[in-house]
């Protein structure tokens, strides 16, 4: 389907650290730049998670105070159950699992994909200050820290979207 | 459906260009796709093409994660090889369906 005016950059901002949330992010631009598009991430706060080497590819998915999970079979999981010791590495590694089957990379793989396709991957300046991260606990996919005035001049040009995932 | 002839020979393709019968691709047609999308077809092109049609013709699904499993090439030159949407372009001249995959 053509469009008249077609998206012709997106960027991307990932302030949250679970699973669910990174791979939103993630899959939302790699499939942009697997369309041609210009694309730009921007991680900030527990985002960051995603593109600190040492944690990139640990990330957890929330299983307190997620109403949406299901146990296996579709029964809705009770909160308490959530609170039992390797509950959320259990349910994180099922997660994994699941998308292995799907062909979708753990994260550092998925940013090799999006780099090797021109993709570019920015951390927040702030939120690096705040949580004490230092430039070589970045992962090498990272092309900058930028402040959020960079983000926006990045972010210029006609047909350019941001979202926020 | 729609019909277009490449190399003198007359195909059946979708609304998109895309072929609906993959038997009837052979390596002139793909030269000639190739050329309405701007690209000329370098042996590296038809080593990739082949792995795309192979594994289409298994069953297998297409994403772009396959390609740097391909043995062949890696993503990065996938994506000089086929500028822009390379996995739709490559699926095209390769005389294959359009992934229906997100990854």
């Amino acid at each position: 389907m053509e469009q008249k005016n077609p998206i012709k950059k997106v960027n991307i901002i990932c302030a949250k650290g679970a699973i669910e949330d990174v791979y939103a992010t993630l899959v939302m631009g790699n499939g942009a730049v697997m369309e041609g598009i210009e694309t730009n991430i921007f991680f900030t706060f527990f985002g960051l998670d995603a593109i600190i080497k040492k944690r990139m590819d640990k990330l957890h998915t929330g299983v307190v105070g997620n109403p949406a999970l299901r146990l296996p079979g579709g029964m809705r999981m009770p909160t308490l159950l959530g609170v039992v010791p390797g509950m959320e590495a259990f349910t994180s590694w099922m997660m994994k699992g699941q998308m292995e089957k799907l062909d979708i990379p753990p994260v550092s793989e998925f940013l090799d994909l999006i780099t090797a396709g021109g993709g570019k991957i920015y951390a927040c300046k702030l939120a690096m200050d705040m949580f004490k991260f230092k430039e070589e606990d970045l992962s090498e996919h990272v092309s900058g820290i930028l402040t959020v005035g960079e983000f926006y001049e990045h972010a210029g040009g006609e047909g350019s979207q941001i979202i926020f995932t | 459906m729609a019909q277009k002839t490449y190399a003198s020979v007359t195909v059946d393709v979708n609304e998109e260009g895309y072929f609906t019968d993959p038997s009837q691709w052979t390596k002139e047609i793909a030269v000639e796709i190739a050329k309405e999308e701007g690209i000329t077809l370098t042996d590296q092109h038809f080593a990739i093409i082949e792995f795309l049609r192979n594994r289409h013709n298994n069953g297998e699904a297409l994403s772009i994660r396959s390609i740097n499993h391909s043995g062949v090439l890696d993503v990065k030159t996938f994506y000089q090889l086929f500028p822009g949407a390379p996995l739709k372009k490559a699926t095209k001249i390769a005389g294959i369906p359009k992934p229906a995959s997100c990854v």
